[in-house]
């Protein structure tokens, strides 16, 4: 490969260093409080003392549990039921708004009341999460079939296709492009509502709670490292479904 | 035996009936109700049948009988409800009033096949080609092995160079489209509906197609009925011509075309084939009040 091709590859770092050295330069010129900020090595140092070995590693692990967790919930209810609905669209047209609304409503106001229904703990957290992320994902999924080409409906159907075998084999796949983009809405909102839930919801690990005790005992470089750990999180989770999403729906946009 | 009778002989409502399909036998009653003797080798019987579009009548008490083994393409002006009629016939639009009867069986009773204009929205692009073509055998039912037997006959017979391993994405618009039909072919149907085929193709691919419509119908000998917008084609691939008048439609008129098979380039230029081109024109112009 010639060197332009390599410095292009290279280009989307640029940001990164940029970044870093802003950063770096701040706390050498000390800008702010050392204490508020602390130079970027120590925060990576903190971070990686956590992941090895550390306390953090924990954390991450199951922050990444619940997460997956509620969003396979969400996803186990949305998808099955987003096809039945999208396919009888005056059905949908009946509920829509209360789905709209729901969804328009922040997750976090419902916490209350799912403390009530489902006492302090995992379920809480995992349920709310859950709930915000089945309306994501329904409304996806019931456009993405709503929209779903005629001709290829009509053509399953003179070929002797059920009803059944409609929603199967064609309503399902002509809203897998619609349905990813509400899985990787879903798994987002997930994230964000568990690592509030991790912060104020009695718990004993997870991002959010070691985001709350790094701040309360004033531990900087642990707050950024699990900062950039949730951040992390977030990204990957996102590239691995763009990932799926390229292989598994190939024909997207063609 | 008995039922397929009984239902060629159902009671209907008299009027004008533009039987069509052949010079066929006379009705032996005058009444007003009489069992109507059709054509011998009817194939598709259309008796009564009405069709409001947005108020206005389409069709109206319209009959219509098409012939077995036969090619028959719809040609009318703008409007008329070419598609129209042969959708009603295949089921994928309600009619108002009236009966559709394939050798006296309704269609759900009917195995039919149907190319539609769009392939591209037609095909299902999450599989590839081949197992586009054995879709509608999966869902009769066959097993795998079966499936592939039916399916690898029909492409012997047919010989075309596609990469059957592809997604229908990436292949060209011809060979979508002749998946398309070749999808429609393998369950062998006993009709064979397609909604303006090729009009989405160039020129060239067109008359290729034609000949691929030809080979497919000398090879299988289906009753197949096309909708065409090209007069050309209409009657060159066609063994008659069905003429629609413009609204509410009636049949203008229905042109056998004589012509041996297969048809090529050279049949274009044919007295005979040109003769029968301008008399289906002549009509077309005086239907259109062009």
């Amino acid at each position: 490969m010639d060197i332009a091709g390599k410095l292009g590859r290279l280009r989307p770092m640029i940001g990164v260093v940029l970044l870093l050295l802003v950063w770096w330069v701040a706390t050498v010129l000390e800008v702010a409080d050392p204490v508020l900020l602390p130079p970027p090595q120590k925060a990576f140092k903190a971070l990686y003392d956590g992941l090895v070995g550390g306390p953090l590693l924990t954390d991450f692990v199951q922050t990444i549990y619940r997460t997956v967790l509620s969003f396979l919930i969400a996803s186990a209810i949305a998808i099955p039921l987003g096809v039945a609905l999208g396919a009888a669209d005056k059905f949908y047209r009946s509920v829509e708004f209360v789905i709209d609304f729901f969804r328009s409503t922040p997750a976090s106001a419902v916490f209350p009341l799912f403390l009530v229904l489902f006492g302090v703990g995992d379920k809480t957290k995992i349920a709310v999460a859950a709930f915000g992320a089945v309306l994501v994902i329904l409304f996806n999924v019931a456009y993405g079939v709503m929209n779903a080409r005629k001709t290829r409906v009509l053509a399953a159907r003179v070929m002797g296709a059920n009803q059944f075998q409609v929603l199967t084999d064609v309503y399902f796949w002509e809203s897998l492009p619609q349905t990813f983009i509400g899985m990787r809405n879903g798994i987002s909102l997930c994230l964000v509502i568990i690592v509030v839930a991790e912060m104020f919801i009695g718990s004993t690990d997870g991002i959010g709670h070691r985001l709350i005790e790094a701040q309360m005992l004033f531990e900087m470089p642990t707050m950024y490292a699990a900062i950039f750990a949730a951040g992390a999180l977030g990204y990957g989770m996102n590239w691995i479904f763009l990932t799926i999403e390229k292989t598994f729906v190939h024909w997207g946009g063609k | 035996m008995i039922a397929r009778t009984r239902a060629a002989m159902r009671l209907v409502t008299g009027g004008a009936a533009a039987s069509a399909a052949a010079p066929g036998s006379p009705p032996a009653d005058q009444s007003e109700k009489s069992y109507r003797w059709f054509p011998p080798g009817t194939h598709i019987t259309v008796r009564g049948l009405s069709k409001q579009f947005q108020g206005s009548p389409l069709y109206q008490d319209f009959d219509l009988d098409l012939p077995r083994g036969k090619v028959v393409s719809v040609f009318g002006p703008n409007g008329c409800g070419k598609s129209t009629i042969i959708n009603m016939i295949a089921g994928l639009i309600p009619v108002d009033k009236g009966d559709i009867l394939f050798d006296g069986k309704t269609i759900d009773e009917t195995r039919i096949g149907y190319v539609f204009q769009n392939y591209r929205e037609a095909l299902f692009p999450w599989l590839r080609a081949i197992d586009n073509i054995h879709y509608p055998l999966k869902l009769m039912g066959l097993g795998r092995r079966e499936r592939e037997e039916k399916v690898q006959k029909l492409l012997s017979r047919f010989q075309v160079k596609i990469d059957f391993n592809r997604y229908p994405y990436e292949l060209s618009g011809g060979q979508q489209q002749t998946v398309s039909i070749l999808r429609s072919l393998v369950m062998e149907p006993e009709v064979l509906f397609l909604d303006e085929p090729f009009s989405a193709l160039d020129y060239e691919m067109t008359l290729f197609m034609r000949d691929q419509m030809q080979k497919a119908f000398m090879e299988t000998n289906t009753t197949m009925v096309i909708v065409s917008h090209d007069l050309e084609e209409a009657v060159y691939l066609a063994d008659y011509v069905l003429l629609l008048t413009r609204r509410p439609t009636k049949i203008a008129d229905l042109v056998e075309v004589p012509l041996p098979r297969p048809r090529s380039a050279e049949t274009l230029s044919d007295p005979k084939f040109v003769e029968i081109k301008s008399h289906c024109l002549d009509i077309f112009r005086r239907e259109a009040r062009l």
